[in-house]
């Protein structure tokens, strides 16, 4: 298999931040710490690595030998499906493990478990945990590469990398891209990686929703708050719903789904008033009826089903760039 | 033993000893007071005991310690409160006043047998850690326990604005992702002590301020004449919540209250500056490895901080932020003020205001462990702590036992522990594990 990394114009690329990375990166943890030619180079191997998915064989031995450990203390599906589908991609040994509650509910540290893992032989562990920082006490103290799949509200690079590559395959840049990201913004790790990620290559972002679910201490260049939808969704080249959790209404956070959805709902009415050209995405999974119309959902418009195929190339490449062998 | 040459003051006799120390470039200081300290015992002993607690306390020069009554059992009956004067008199080498409990299993329903517990020696009535969250039993702990003389010392929490929070609430709590916990959770809850202070005539005196607002509505409380009192942490005031980041969640600097914001720090100073604040007081809350060892948002709160108190108030010393007279008084005479204490004649502390140490976790005389500032190199430190007459640490003559420290040499410039204005820091980690 042979991976180009040949840089893009450098109209892509953002000014902020944008040192190479000194050493080999270790650990996945949080797009914060990417520079914009870091994630260039990972949006990159992914394209390379739809070559391989489009092969009648989708194998590669880029992680041959390697053993790469899905750890989750939450559940998910898409998420830990498509990194095991990725390793598998690649040639490594996966073992799926998922703990129930929390590891203290379990009786073993997190601390420990990681240790075990890597004794054990695991070269790789992604992990997938309820709690802020999770990902990176695995990384300190277990002697592997460590993929943050989600922690808490924290971060979740990769589904946020895997947005960018679907909206660079769409669009065809990122640079100066009007992004809405609308919704539980407070409690997403999703939408805090794209901030990240997306601020970081040139696009603007537009976090939108009422201020109780909105990170209101969050100052970043390139973003802002917005408590209108109507007053935006015609200027955006993508709108991005967040999933609406019952308990954020029981929670006093919102009044009721009712009012939530006719204020901040992507319903029809809002969509024939988007752009010709502009993009639904869901990072899933969705309630329909609520922060999303299910016609919408299919719609045209929608690249939903490509978020999810993108992510398995996304998913190979981080893991090749962290722990594959060169080839 | 007879202490020469002390840079403040005419030579100091001490105990029968004929030993000579010479104080060149010391300074002789009376033992240091504090409001705030968890020594574990009963209950939580794989934390701290009341022996390894009075060690560490005489390491970092207090002479006379107050314990909050957070074990287990609680410090809520007489009993148990003599078990602790039991347990210190024979095992502490300092001066041990526990504070009892102001509800019965500091559950905040029940008001403890206050009369009792302050003729057994009680020094004064806290639920610490909890908030005392139902405003009557409140006010009626106030009326009641300054009927004969103590002091109600309350933790303000508003605990429906910090459900599940692990840091303060700003900028970076919501980079890290971590639920946040507002300030304005801890000035809602001073506001009304002060308000049922004022209404009721009692004292009350609010532990470890650590948010601008709070600082200012004990600052107008006390002008108009209402009875508070209040104290501050050293982490509060050389610490802010980007050090959460820095450590990347390291839950050694998980504390409660938060770490805040440099404004803070300087409304704090301030504090201490005008007299809105009287006392400085550690809050040295051991924890077992295992505590913090976890996913930040399950380990437990606190610092271990009764070794590295006075250097890290002395940062703000060498950072021209206070005098270095006032940080003793507030480690001194201030303290014994709140509680009504006589500063004893017989506890000195000698301090080197400028001598250089790096903290070695290892070497502490506590059994906590957790601080953010291992490998730290801090300014100012204690040489020699004498308590009822006797030397009771001693780093001139033994400096294998120093204070969780071990010399070195320090590169230019000196770093500090203090917060710069930008959200900088002159106190560098480089060392961290």
């Amino acid at each position: 298999m042979s991976v180009r990394l040949e840089t893009r114009g450098n109209s892509e690329l953002g000014t902020q931040n944008s040192k190479p990375a000194a050493q080999p990166r270790k650990h996945c943890l949080d797009l914060n710490d990417y520079s914009a030619e870091d994630i260039q180079q990972v949006l990159d191997t992914a394209e390379a690595m739809q070559e391989v998915l489009a092969r009648p064989v989708k194998k590669a031995p880029g992680l041959r030998g390697k053993m790469v450990v899905n750890c989750f203390y939450e559940s998910s599906t898409r998420t830990r499906v498509s990194f095991e589908v990725a390793a598998k991609n690649l040639s490594a040994d996966v073992v799926n493990f998922s703990a129930g509650g929390s590891s203290v509910e379990k009786g073993e540290s997190l601390i420990d478990t990681a240790k075990t893992l890597v004794a054990l032989g695991a070269n790789v562990i992604i992990i997938r945990h309820s709690m802020a920082g999770a990902a990176h006490v695995v990384a300190r103290n277990a002697g592997a590469a460590v993929i943050n799949a989600g922690d808490g509200r924290h971060a979740h690079p990769s589904q946020a990398l895997l947005d960018l590559y679907t909206m660079r395959a769409r669009i065809g840049r990122l640079r100066g891209l009007k992004v809405a990201i609308v919704g539980d913004v407070l409690h997403s790790r999703v939408a805090r990686s794209n901030v990240h990620g997306l601020t970081r290559m040139g696009a603007e972002v537009i976090l939108c929703g009422p201020a109780t679910l909105l990170p209101v201490n969050l100052q970043l260049p390139g973003m802002r708050f917005e408590h209108n939808l109507d007053a935006i969704i015609g200027d955006m080249d993508v709108v991005m719903p967040l999933r609406i959790q019952k308990e954020r209404a029981e929670g006093g956070l919102i009044p009721s789904l009712r009012e939530y959805r006719a204020n901040w709902g992507i319903t029809a009415q809002r969509v024939a008033r988007m752009r010709g050209d502009a993009l639904i995405m869901h990072p899933g999974p969705m309630n329909p009826g609520v922060e999303i119309d299910p016609e919408v959902a299919v719609s045209p418009r929608s690249v939903i089903e490509s978020q999810v195929s993108n992510g398995v190339a996304i998913r190979m490449a981080l893991l090749y760039l962290l722990a594959g062998a060169p080839m | 033993m007879l202490l020469k040459n002390a840079r403040n003051r005419d030579d100091l006799s001490i105990g029968d000893s004929k030993d000579i120390i010479d104080c060149r470039g010391l300074v002789l200081v009376p033992g240091f007071v504090d409001l705030h300290c968890h020594l574990r015992e009963p209950g939580f002993e794989h934390k701290e005991t009341i022996a390894t607690g009075a060690r560490a306390a005489a390491a970092g020069g207090f002479t006379t310690v107050c314990c909050m009554p957070n074990t287990d059992p609680v410090i809520d009956t007489a009993g148990t409160l003599q078990y602790v004067l039991d347990v210190a008199r024979r095992e502490a080498s300092v001066r041990v006043r526990p504070i009892a409990a102001i509800s019965r299993g500091r559950a905040g329903k029940e008001l403890t047998d206050m009369a009792e517990l302050a003729a057994a020696g009680a020094v004064a009535f806290s639920d610490d850690g909890n908030p005392v969250a139902n405003s009557a039993l409140m006010r009626h702990a106030l009326e009641y326990a300054n009927s004969f003389d103590r002091v109600v010392v309350d933790h303000c929490e508003d605990i429906a604005l910090t459900k599940g929070a692990a840091m303060h609430e700003g900028a970076v709590s919501e980079r890290l992702g971590l639920p946040g916990w507002p300030a304005a959770a801890e000035d809602i809850i001073v506001a009304r002590d002060l308000a049922l202070a004022e209404a009721t005539g009692a004292r009350v005196h609010i532990a470890h301020l650590s948010t601008a607002g709070s600082v200012d509505l004990v600052r107008s409380a006390k002008r108009r004449g209402v009875r508070v009192t209040a104290e501050v942490t050293p982490h509060h005031l050389t610490l802010t919540d980007e050090w959460v980041e820095r450590g990347t969640y390291d839950a050694n600097c998980k504390v409660n209250p938060p770490l805040r914001t440099s404004r803070d720090i300087e409304a704090l100073v301030e504090g201490l500056l005008d007299g809105a604040i009287d006392a400085i007081a550690t809050d040295h809350t051991p924890h077992a490895l295992v505590d913090k060892a976890v996913e930040f948002e399950q380990a437990a709160f606190g610092i271990s901080n009764i070794e590295t108190a006075f250097a890290q108030v002395m940062g703000l010393v060498h950072a021209g932020r206070l005098p270095f007279d006032l940080v003793v008084e507030k480690l001194t005479s201030g303290p014994c003020s709140v509680f009504g204490l006589e500063l004893p004649a017989d506890d000195w502390v000698l301090v080197d205001p400028d001598a250089e140490w790096t903290v070695d976790v290892e070497v502490f005389h506590s059994r906590g462990r957790n601080t953010p500032l291992h490998g730290a190199t801090l300014r100012g430190r204690v040489m020699l702590t004498v308590c009822r007459g006797q030397v009771v640490f001693d780093a001139l003559r033994e400096p294998a036992s120093g204070a969780g420290c071990a010399e070195v040499e320090v590169p230019s410039p000196r770093p500090s522990p203090v917060a710069t204005g930008e959200g900088g820091f002159r106190l560098h980690l480089s060392e961290r594990p």
